[in-house]
């Protein structure tokens, strides 16, 4: 690719002294072009940086006009009571959003508890197992092929519609439980979670040193105890961060919940049954027509954007200083 | 004393030793068990794709087998009502492209206006920090840009950008001639594009990271402009990333659901189709989530998860696209493995 960007240089150090013909002549138009249009070209230059800069205020102002909003919004209905009490009667401003509070505790803690192992050990094998040199020929071939398979259907469900894989809790657990429950939106979660664990899991583990492996190896360790107690001991961290960046990433998913675990205004009550969450009851909160409703509404997003700016910047503790690179998005 | 805890140091290096090493019949067992363990986990996705395709499938098949999969993802019509229902998923899908498309006009220019700004202009005492800003932007629920949208940025796109426009333009352009009311498909666009820039800019930026300084040293070096440097050395360099990346924000404004749902002005039926800019309209995954808990009958139930199923196809085929784009760049860059 780069040698059809600039001919010329690759055209002179392979022939030495003569630049080719081809050569001399882009130099030649290029030397015009500078000169002719050395102050237009100034010009142009000058207006892209400060279009460049026009869009990047233009990216940063909702930013500043989101938090701002949610923040002047937010604090004017936070109470005790709003934190702890159950929704009053629709349109009134008694009662608060305990059980979605609660509920979003619950529903994303079961799902890390689920995710998170299979996602970590998922990782493991695709950077511990799946590369393994002592297996040779057709038998290598098919696990990196399996490897490989893991890898893009890794990726296919990051890029899943959370309204589908809602879709599918709804239809994978909540038809066959014959309720909405916890499970089925804790099932829909993982589904988000697991991916993107496994993905930053395989990506750390990479990175530490073949020579700890090998030194480990070399004292007769076995391959189970050099992958717990050597190479995941040393890339705990960046696992650890990869964990928090995918629970931040579920705690404000909405659309699977709608189809799994329903949303209610009572307190949690069973695992089998219907719990609220705290998008959720944004989500619903801000489809009334009640002044109250939106203030509440408001109020449980700077619960929300408290919570996820907490596992941020406690990913960002972690990895200070010890080289991990931290990517708040996830492609 | 001394000899007393060399005594115990050594006691207890001789148990971890042997823990770790272990006996011979023990080792292999316990490294079988593991492999076992690891590998059913990467299984666990293919298992979780096999339910994916069997949920959407078994879900839709009602709606499939009644409309036929080309009538549905043609037709128009939504009626819920027993007796006459019939169900079609063309405006949905004309709704959710619609208002992607805008996403991607205006979302992927800016984000590679961020993109510049942040590797070829800013010192990185200001692109650190800006970075970080950006990437936190990321993290924000897209409920609460949802929330946001309705209550307050609709109103200011209205008076600021839509009357403007009407107005000036509503009288000759078809396209703009409605009166706007501020919970439109333009709405959602813009909205959708404010959700994608962090996204779409944080890669566009690695990828611009990934073009070896050689690149731009050489086209400085001919006298090149900052601008036309990047125009000629940075951008053709980079361009399978960088068009990943606009397909990859372009998917997630496919797949979003809330912030749609709060400000697109849940047409159903024909009317969904958007004529002009302003109309009101619908996408997939709005509609899913408007109706879902409501749906009076099975077969709408069905004609839903079928929304569901036309979801999934578009937004496989734009990731997959976006995907091999992307590690084509990526292979080029260097790092990975040490």
């Amino acid at each position: 690719m780069s040698s059809s960007n600039n001919p010329s240089s690759r055209k002179e150090k392979s022939s030495g002294e003569r630049p080719s013909k081809a050569g001399n002549n882009f130099r030649q138009t290029f030397q015009e072009i500078s000169i002719k249009h050395a102050s237009r070209r100034r010009i142009t230059n000058k207006i892209v940086s400060i279009i460049a800069i026009v869009f990047v205020i233009g990216a940063i102002i909702p930013l500043a006009s989101i938090l701002f909003e949610v923040i002047k919004n937010g604090v004017a209905v936070l109470s005790v009571q709003f934190l702890t009490q159950p929704p009053g009667a629709i349109g009134s401003d008694a009662g608060g959003i305990g059980p979605a509070i609660q509920g979003t505790l619950i529903t994303v803690g079961l799902a890390s508890l689920i995710g998170a192992p299979i996602g970590v050990l998922s990782g493991v094998y695709l950077s511990e197992f799946a590369t393994t040199s002592s297996v040779k020929g057709p038998k290598q071939r098919a696990i990196s092929f399996f490897a490989n398979t893991i890898r893009l259907f890794n990726d296919v469900l990051t890029g899943l519609p959370s309204i589908v894989i809602g879709i599918v809790g709804y239809v994978a657990i909540v038809l066959a439980l014959n309720s909405f429950s916890v499970w089925a939106g804790a099932f829909a979660l993982s589904i988000i979670m697991i991916p993107i664990v496994s993905r930053v899991s395989e990506e750390t583990l990479k990175l530490v040193p073949n020579s700890l492996r090998e030194a480990g190896y070399s004292l007769g360790i076995s391959k189970t105890k050099i992958t717990l107690f050597i190479v995941l001991k040393n890339a705990k961290d960046g696992v650890l961060t990869g964990v928090i960046l995918a629970i931040s990433r579920i705690a404000g998913e909405t659309a699977p919940l709608i189809m799994t675990i329903l949303g209610t205004s009572l307190f949690f009550t069973s695992l089998t049954g219907p719990v609220d969450a705290l998008p959720l009851r944004i989500w619903r909160l801000a489809s009334q027509p009640y002044e109250s409703a939106h203030g509440f509404g408001w109020g449980a997003a700077l619960v929300l954007i408290l919570i996820i700016l907490a596992l941020s910047a406690s990913i960002r503790l972690i990895a200070r200083g010890k080289g991990i690179r931290v990517r708040t998005e996830t492609i | 004393m001394t000899s007393g805890s060399v005594h115990i140091n050594t006691d207890i290096k001789k148990k971890v030793s042997s823990f770790l090493v272990g006996s011979n019949k023990n080792r292999r067992f316990g490294d079988k068990l593991f492999h076992g363990l690891v590998f059913g986990t990467a299984a666990y996705t293919l298992f979780i794709i096999v339910i994916v395709v069997f949920s959407v499938g078994a879900g839709s098949i009602k709606i499939f087998s009644q409309e036929g999969f080309i009538g549905f993802v043609t037709g128009t019509a939504w009626n819920a009502v027993e007796g006459r229902e019939s169900y079609g998923a063309l405006p949905y899908i004309i709704g959710t492209l619609m208002s992607s498309g805008i996403a991607l006009l205006i979302g992927v220019p800016m984000s590679m206006g961020v993109a510049y700004f942040l590797v070829e202009m800013a010192p990185s005492r200001v692109s650190g920090p800006l970075s970080f800003i950006i990437e936190l932007l990321a993290a924000v629920p897209s409920i609460i840009y949802g929330l946001w949208a309705l209550f307050v940025f609709r109103f200011l796109i209205k008076d600021w950008i839509e009357t403007p426009l009407y107005n000036t333009l509503g009288s000759y352009i078809p396209f703009f001639n409605q009166a706007p009311f501020g919970l439109d498909v333009f709405t959602a666009g813009i909205v959708l594009a404010i959700m994608i820039i962090p996204i779409v800019s944080s890669i566009s930026r690695d990828v611009m990271k990934a073009v070896p300084d050689s690149q731009r040293e050489a086209a400085y070096s001919l006298g090149a402009t900052r601008w036309e440097t990047s125009r000629m050395a940075v951008f053709p360099y980079g361009k399978s990333g960088l068009l990943g990346a606009s397909i990859l924000g372009f998917g997630r404004a496919v797949g979003e659901t809330m912030l749609v749902t709060l400000i697109i002005g849940n047409a159903i039926g024909p009317s969904a189709i958007p004529t002009t800019l302003f109309s009101q309209s619908q996408t997939l995954s709005s509609l899913i989530a408007n109706e879902f808990n409501e749906a009076s009958s099975d077969l709408q139930l069905s004609a839903l998860i079928g929304l569901g199923a036309v979801l999934l196809i578009i937004t496989m085929i734009i990731n997959i696209g976006a995907r091999i784009m992307v590690s084509r760049m990526v292979k080029v860059s260097p790092g990975g493995r040490e």
